[in-house]
């Protein structure tokens, strides 16, 4: 670990335009902190943001960085880090981007189980396009497109992490700094994906999942007799539909990243000169 | 004795109607001869229709004709659906031992040879081989060494074991001795062999062998008939050197996941057909926007919607030269043979990495499923050259940072490409996005920026179109009245109508574009011939459309892309300059 990395070496010299109090601030310092605390620097690390205010992190943290297609982040982090396992790859995006435009692409990267990280910015409403319902946002939650409410159950992202083979899930909430950072250090360390759907309150546009909403019904496991190694025990605390949890809910200390599995452990970007000679056994295949 | 052969065998999909056919191809390659394929095929697994036909001869082959010579029939309707095609001395070979196949009329002239194909398989030790004892039989009418055959039986079946291999052999014996003892036909086939060794091949090998050869080693796709061999041509070999093939969720992924491996510096490529690119659609306009090298592979088949999965068209041009919401700087280049398939996808990685754009390397269904021989120096890896472009390392990075120090991937250079640090690289991390950025990558919507770099990214395009040639292939007489223009795999048939044509007293000249964009200016060539032609498998003419475009010249363009609308004063100042020629009529207008 190179100890001459800070956190703020992470950050650009652009000022977020989130709203002030907006919940990606904290979200996002946890983000850099853990980066920096597990032994990255800027020139090593990959940052993939998809689209909406999370979107803008790419911005604002400095490393190498690419802000996407809404929903696609995920495949673009998959693809850079297997042509390049030597870096560091966290994808990060919203509710929206991950559970609703991206849900099909968060399933199959979960299952391909690929060693990056990946932190969603979850805030249950849509913040960019001024205030429509998420895919996470409740049942009843009223907003401009549901004046009546949704009147459809919300996505538990965490359930649907642990219905597609995951091998690391965790909860965080962007206020409580120390824990949000520890459990993204954690997602980075994991071999594999290391999913961490971090609450992100939106203090514009929802005024149902506050603040003070999460502060009073967070329940940290770490202070719990919790087993994040037991799936059985993951999977009641995650399936259990009136509590919310913070901390690690499921861990596999048994994963093998997808990467390793298949072999693939060269930067392709390396191509050596001698790259046509060597393909001249292809030809000879078809005789 | 006809100088090439027409032969075909066809069944129900699962009779093994495509193995048996290239086992058969491979002989014919093995013993010196050329050959063409082509299928005929339907989108299921079992059942139906399908067929495998073969077109050799000693000269090289680069199109099918609407005759057949020998047919193999595992099924009556093999018979019925190949009737136009067969003629006066055809031979056709089935099993009238098989109880479907027991009151079989062959048409009129034709040949009848029933050999009992099951029975003389089981005889050689299953009856799974029957197919063999058809191209034992096909051996003998055709009078070709079946030795010859023994090779492609070594080849497909070694991997089972020795014993298997004999069996084949025997089974092909068995058939080819049947045919000699009970049956005195009245043809005169010689297939002569030569000593030349040729390398047999589809298109989608050859654009996979290509890509490897140039370096590719990512490859992200989502299976698509007829786009799938590509892939599967990769799978198990790009390993070999050191990439990896991922079968993605959807296209949307593919496209993405392929971007990525681009970002981190690998040359990355996809592969689909209409409707993936449909879906990847989505992200080109990224992919030029970030200025990533991408290769995106199209095999055209038979659209709109699902349309025929399994049956040719070149109706995707339209879409790929245009596709996708803004513009999009890209280039297209669709190669017009088998073996340029090879060459094209070679250039295409070239181009990608040296433009920093999405280059669509376009192919079609006909190119894809034809396996067509080649002396083996068609593809001479000594020729294979990789320009990777304005690639920078920790060294070169310095020189372009700005005066904070930061690296600017979109710097706006005099040729508009912009130096490329690959991730890993020392003070070269950078973000770019898919908002309109500045030199940083940074999102902007500053006018004077915006149009900055939309004019890069297009100057891109010009410089290619300066710097690399766009030129076209020509066939027939160069000074013949009629000019007629092909795009993709139409070239093989139209060089071969030639021929035929001037025995109709036509001369033409053809020119084969392989370039879509940039292209060739053909504005004098147009202007030369009296008669313009241009063929391609679609209804409405697309490449006619871009020729006719092309040699238009009327129109003067008027244009503003900073994100802000007309105003009525500024127009009327455009619009004079535009009308009296002189730029300095803009400034006198907005003067007032």
């Amino acid at each position: 670990m190179s100890s001459d990395v800070r956190f703020t070496d992470f950050k650009s010299d652009k000022q977020p335009t989130w709203c002030p109090g907006c919940g990606d601030f904290g979200t996002m310092n946890g983000m850099m902190k853990a980066l920096a605390e597990t032994g990255n620097d800027p020139d090593n690390t990959f940052v993939v943001a998809g689209i909406g205010c999370s979107g803008k992190i790419g911005t604002y943290m400095h490393s190498y960085a690419l802000h996407g297609v809404h929903g696609r982040a995920l495949p673009v982090g998959i693809g850079i880090k297997l042509a390049n396992p030597d870096l560091e790859v966290m994808v990060a995006g919203g509710d929206g981007d991950g559970f609703s435009i991206g849900a099909g692409h968060f399933v199959h990267a979960v299952r391909r189980n690929v060693d990056m990280s990946y932190v969603v910015m979850d805030n249950r409403i849509y913040g960019l396009t001024k205030g429509q319902f998420s895919p996470t946002s409740r049942e009843d939650f009223e907003t401009a497109t549901s004046p009546d409410g949704t009147d459809m159950p919300p996505v538990n992202p965490l359930a649907l992490a642990y219905a597609a083979g995951a091998t690391f899930i965790a909860q965080s909430f962007s206020s409580d700094s120390q824990r949000h950072t520890e459990l993204v250090k954690e997602a980075i360390e994991h071999d594999g994906f290391g999913f961490v759907n971090c609450y992100s309150p939106c203090v514009t546009f929802n005024d149902v999942d506050t603040y003070d909403y999460f502060r009073d019904s967070l329940v940290d496991l770490a202070e719990t007799d919790h087993e994040s190694t037991d799936p059985a025990d993951a999977k009641g605390k995650i399936l259990e539909g009136d509590k919310e949890y913070m901390g690690v809910l499921y861990r596999d200390e048994d994963s093998v990243p997808w990467n390793e599995r298949q072999g693939i452990d060269e930067d392709m970007s390396d191509i050596p000169d001698d790259a046509p000679e060597d393909a001249m056994d292809l030809v000879r295949e078809f005789y | 004795m006809p100088e090439d052969l027409n032969w075909a065998i066809g069944g129900e999909a699962g009779d093994g109607i495509d193995s048996t056919g290239k086992i058969f191809a491979q002989a014919l390659s093995r013993a010196g001869r050329h050959v063409f394929t082509s299928k005929d095929f339907a989108s299921r697994i079992r059942g139906g229709y399908t067929a495998y036909k073969i077109r050799t001869s000693v000269d090289r082959v680069e199109s099918v004709v609407d005759r057949l010579d020998i047919l193999i029939a595992l099924t009556e309707r093999t018979i019925h659906e190949n009737e136009a095609e067969l003629h006066e001395g055809s031979v056709i070979i089935y099993d009238g031992e098989r109880s479907t196949m027991q009151d079989v009329e062959v048409p009129e002239g034709t040949h009848a040879l029933t050999v009992p194909l099951k029975r003389l398989a089981e005889e050689a030790g299953g009856a799974i081989m029957r197919n063999v004892v058809a191209l034992g039989a096909a051996c003998q009418v055709a009078n070709f060494p079946i030795e010859n055959l023994d090779e492609a039986l070594a080849k497909r079946f070694s991997g089972k074991g020795e014993a298997i291999v004999e069996n084949n052999e025997k089974a092909a014996r068995l058939g080819q001795e049947y045919v000699a003892e009970n049956y005195d036909l009245p043809v005169d086939y010689d297939l002569e062999t030569t000593d030349e060794d040729y390398v047999l091949l589809n298109g989608d090998e050859a654009i996979g062998m290509g890509a490897i050869a140039a370096g590719c080693r990512f490859y992200a796709g989502y299976p698509i008939t007829p786009a799938t061999d590509v892939m599967e041509y990769l799978t198990g070999r790009i390993g070999d050197y050191g990439g990896a093939v991922v079968q993605a969720e959807d296209e949307l992924s593919a496209v993405n996941m392929a971007l990525g491996a681009a970002r981190a510096g690998a040359r990355s490529m996809t592969a689909t057909s209409g409707p993936g690119i449909d879906l990847m659609t989505e992200t080109f306009g990224l992919v030029a926007t970030t200025e990533t090298p991408l290769v995106i592979c199209d095999v055209m088949r038979s659209g709109p919607s699902t349309g025929m999965p399994t049956k040719q068209e070149q109706g995707d041009l339209d879409m790929l030269l245009y596709g996708g919401h803004g513009e999009i700087p890209r280039f297209v280049v669709a190669p017009t043979t088998v073996s340029e398939c090879f060459w094209k996808a070679v250039e295409a990685f070239n181009l990608a990495e040296q433009y920093q754009t999405p280059v669509f390397l376009v192919s079609d269904l006909s190119l894809a499923v034809t396996e067509q021989t080649f002396p083996p120096e068609t593809f001479d890896m000594d020729e294979v050259e990789i320009d990777r472009g304005k690639v920078v390392d920790e060294d070169e990075v310095d020189s372009w940072l700005d005066e904070q120090g930061r690296f600017q991937p979109h710097f706006p250079t005099a040729d508009g490409v912009s130096p490329r640090a690959f991730p890993g690289t020392a003070d070269g991390a950078h973000m770019t996005t898919g908002l309109e950025h500045d030199a940083l990558g940074r999102r902007t919507e500053e006018e004077e920026v915006r149009v900055e770099q939309v004019d890069k990214r297009n100057r891109k395009v010009e410089t290619a179109r300066e710097e690399e040639e766009w030129d076209y292939r020509e066939f027939g007489d160069p000074g013949a009245d009629t000019l007629v223009v092909s795009w993709g795999s139409n070239e093989g048939a139209m060089r071969e109508a030639l021929g035929f044509l001037e025995e109709r007293g036509h001369d033409v000249r053809f020119i084969s574009v392989p370039y879509l964009f940039p292209r060739p200016d053909l504005s004098e060539e147009v202007a030369a011939a009296e008669d313009v032609i241009v063929v391609e498998c679609n209804a409405t003419g697309q490449f006619a459309d871009v020729l006719e475009h092309d040699v238009l010249e009327r129109v003067q363009r008027v244009n503003k892309y900073t994100g802000v609308r007309y105003k009525a004063d500024e127009l009327a100042a455009e619009v004079a300059a535009a009308i009296t020629g002189d730029a300095g009529d803009t400034q006198e207008v907005e003067a007032k």
